[in-house]
């Protein structure tokens, strides 16, 4: 059953002055435990089309539905509600709260849930496990290495158990072995757990590990491959 | 953890935030300093009003300071005088005569109120025989013994032992005189006083005036404790509706109004400060927000709605302005402990602060509620300081801010 639908998706900046059709009529479907990765050239409309996935961002026109919520329709405040709640994120610049060690980043999220501390710190710990870092809890972001900085945030994507985890260009300030770490925790917890990742990316690596393949160009969806 | 969060935050530039919190120190120590200073030095002028020249209350005929008819005074005070010592909180009542005279010296002459009092009386409604320095108090008790100010002796220019002579109108209105040996000199801060008021006892000025001896033109009265005050005086006015009952701030009103001026004063500067310092928190913290877009619109991003955000960044300017304003605050208290125990000299503008009746040495004095509403003004500030960044922070689009370099 698809959790996420988007109809007939449209993003057009400076309508009034030299219109740009950032994202132009797309229409998507995602399911649960999908491991897609969204490709294309630089301005082609990964981004936008990602933003406007989380709620970041307003669509000039269309709909996205999110386990049948239409979310272009909450308020600002209702839409970062929802993140909390169903959208796990990624950065390509990690964006780890740098006064805080690893373990208390991933622990904001699940304090934003009011989650009680016991199950906090429990749930932090797992994680912390799950990708591979157990021993960095207590290190901010400033003494980790990239890899280890976006193994935090992964961590922190899946503290809130979100429906699904929108991840742009995750890899791109990353060394190969630290690309392959990284991909290789992200395919386990999407084999393992069934969450849904959607990327955003350029890498080919990430291409040949996705499991769904979408190409856009100039704001269209050129090709929908599925493995 | 927003708390926690807020805290770190301001390290994270540590030179920054301390050049701010050593200005809110400098600026606090030195306001709180100059309104313990001011407190002081207002409320040592007006303990020495009140203990050195009106007492607390005093009562009068009516008519007595629209007249300088001598006949116009208190009949039976002497029996006033006893019923008045009884009433709770009061522990000094001296009845006087009190008129209008000229003093003359070999030298020169000029105008003075005389004083005609019961000299252990007086000692219990004023302190001005601890003010003698030269001679004593009516010790001897000899008969026309007066005792005047430095300031008055030294116009004219006589010394203990010195004659001089009164002149002043009897009860018939005749013009009558008397000559007095100077048989003690006193001294208070207040010059103006020190020159215009001197002493006799009252039985040599019944003789003079020939007013009856149980009148008097005024009875001062002297209480224990100053928060019972205003429930004598109205006890007061019960007793002897016939006549006018004022306490100092009646008969004084100037010396109200210097603790009244002193009060405003020390919040004015305070506010003053706090201001200027607001706009240096204002624009540290506008550094701070635009510094920080891309972190503001991933919180943003991930979940944190805009009213934490709110509180974070208002938080941050608060603790700015604790750390540095409470620093200071604790260090304008050990300023004013430390300048407490001798006092700030001032002699070098001595001559002009007594003729205002102000002492040359202030002691510095501080209150827990002045320290609480400076400390809850410091707050004030870093909330309001960060009302406009904090404004900045939310207007952000998560989308394009996560995308700032």
């Amino acid at each position: 059953m698809s959790i996420i639908k988007i109809e007939d998706l449209t993003k057009v900046y400076n309508a009034t002055q030299v219109p740009v059709h950032a994202v132009n009529g797309i229409s998507l479907e995602f399911e649960q435990g999908e491991f897609a990765a969204i490709v294309g050239p630089s301005g082609s409309g990964k981004t936008t089309l990602l933003n406007m996935l989380g709620g970041l961002d307003d669509p000039t026109s269309g709909s996205i539905s999110i386990d049948s919520q239409s979310i272009n329709k909450l308020s600002a405040n209702e839409r970062i509600k929802f993140r909390l709640h169903n959208i796990g994120f990624i950065f390509q610049a990690y964006n780890l709260i740098p006064v805080l060690t690893a373990k208390e980043n991933i622990e904001f999220i699940m304090e934003l849930q009011k989650v009680p501390k016991a199950q906090r710190e429990q749930r932090s710990k797992e994680l912390l496990e799950a990708v591979g870092i157990p021993d960095k809890a207590h290190i901010r972001p400033r003494q980790l290495s990239g890899g280890q900085q976006q193994r935090v945030a992964v961590a922190r994507a899946l503290a809130s158990k979100p429906k699904f985890i929108l991840a742009d260009e995750p890899t791109a300030n990353l060394d190969s072995k630290s690309t392959e770490v990284l991909l290789d925790i992200m395919e386990k917890l999407n084999r393992e757990e069934n969450i849904t990742f959607i990327f955003s990316t350029h890498d080919a690596r990430v291409v040949k590990k996705a499991r769904r393949v979408i190409t856009i160009e100039d704001g269209q969806v050129k090709s929908d491959e599925r493995k | 953890m927003i708390l926690k969060i807020a805290w770190r935050n301001i390290w994270r530039n540590p030179t920054r935030s301390l050049v701010v919190i050593m200005a809110m120190f400098v600026g606090m120590l030195f306001g709180l300093f100059s309104s313990t200073f001011m407190t002081g030095w207002m409320q040592q002028r007006l303990n020495d009003g009140i203990e050195t020249e009106t007492s607390h209350i005093q009562l009068h005929h009516p008519q007595f300071k629209n007249t300088d008819d001598q006949n116009i005074y208190i009949s039976q005070a002497l029996e006033k005088r006893e019923q008045i010592l009884l009433l709770p909180g009061v522990n000094g009542v001296s009845e006087r005569f009190k008129i209008q005279a000229m003093v003359a010296s070999a030298e020169t002459s000029t105008g003075i109120m005389v004083l005609g009092a019961n000299p252990q009386q007086e000692k219990q409604v004023i302190n001005l025989s601890e003010k003698i320095v030269a001679g004593d108090w009516f010790e001897s008790q000899r008969r026309h013994s007066i005792v005047i100010g430095q300031k008055l002796a030294e116009k004219l220019k006589v010394r203990l032992r010195s004659k001089i002579v009164l002149r002043l109108q009897d009860a018939d209105g005749n013009i009558t005189g008397g000559a007095f040996r100077i048989t003690g000199i006193f001294k208070t801060i207040n010059t103006s006083f020190d020159e215009a008021y001197v002493w006799v006892q009252k039985n040599d000025l019944q003789k003079l005036t020939l007013l009856p001896a149980d009148a008097a033109h005024e009875i001062a009265v002297h209480v224990e404790n100053q928060e019972m005050q205003m429930q004598i005086v109205n006890k007061l006015t019960s007793l002897y509706p016939d006549l006018l009952t004022e306490s100092w701030q009646d008969v004084s009103p100037e010396l109200g109004y210097l603790t009244e001026v002193g009060n405003t004063y020390q919040y004015f500067l305070v506010i003053i400060i706090l201001l200027a310092l607001g706009f240096g928190i204002v624009n540290t913290m506008l550094m701070v927000v635009l510094e920080r877009l891309r972190e503001l619109g991933m919180l943003m991003a991930v979940g944190m709605n805009k009213r934490r955000i709110f509180t974070m960044i208002v938080l941050e300017s608060i603790m700015l302005s604790i750390v540095g304003g409470f620093s200071g605050i604790l260090g304008g208290i050990g300023l004013t402990e430390y300048l407490q125990i001798d006092g700030i000299d001032l002699s070098l503008w001595g001559e002009g602060l007594t003729e205002w009746g102000f002492a040359p040495i202030v002691f510095p004095m501080y209150d827990i509620p002045m320290v609480v509403t400076i400390a809850a003004l410091v707050i004030i500030t870093g909330i309001i300081a960060s009302l406009y960044p904090a404004y900045k922070g939310l207007k952000l689009n998560p989308s394009e801010a996560i995308r700032v370099i």
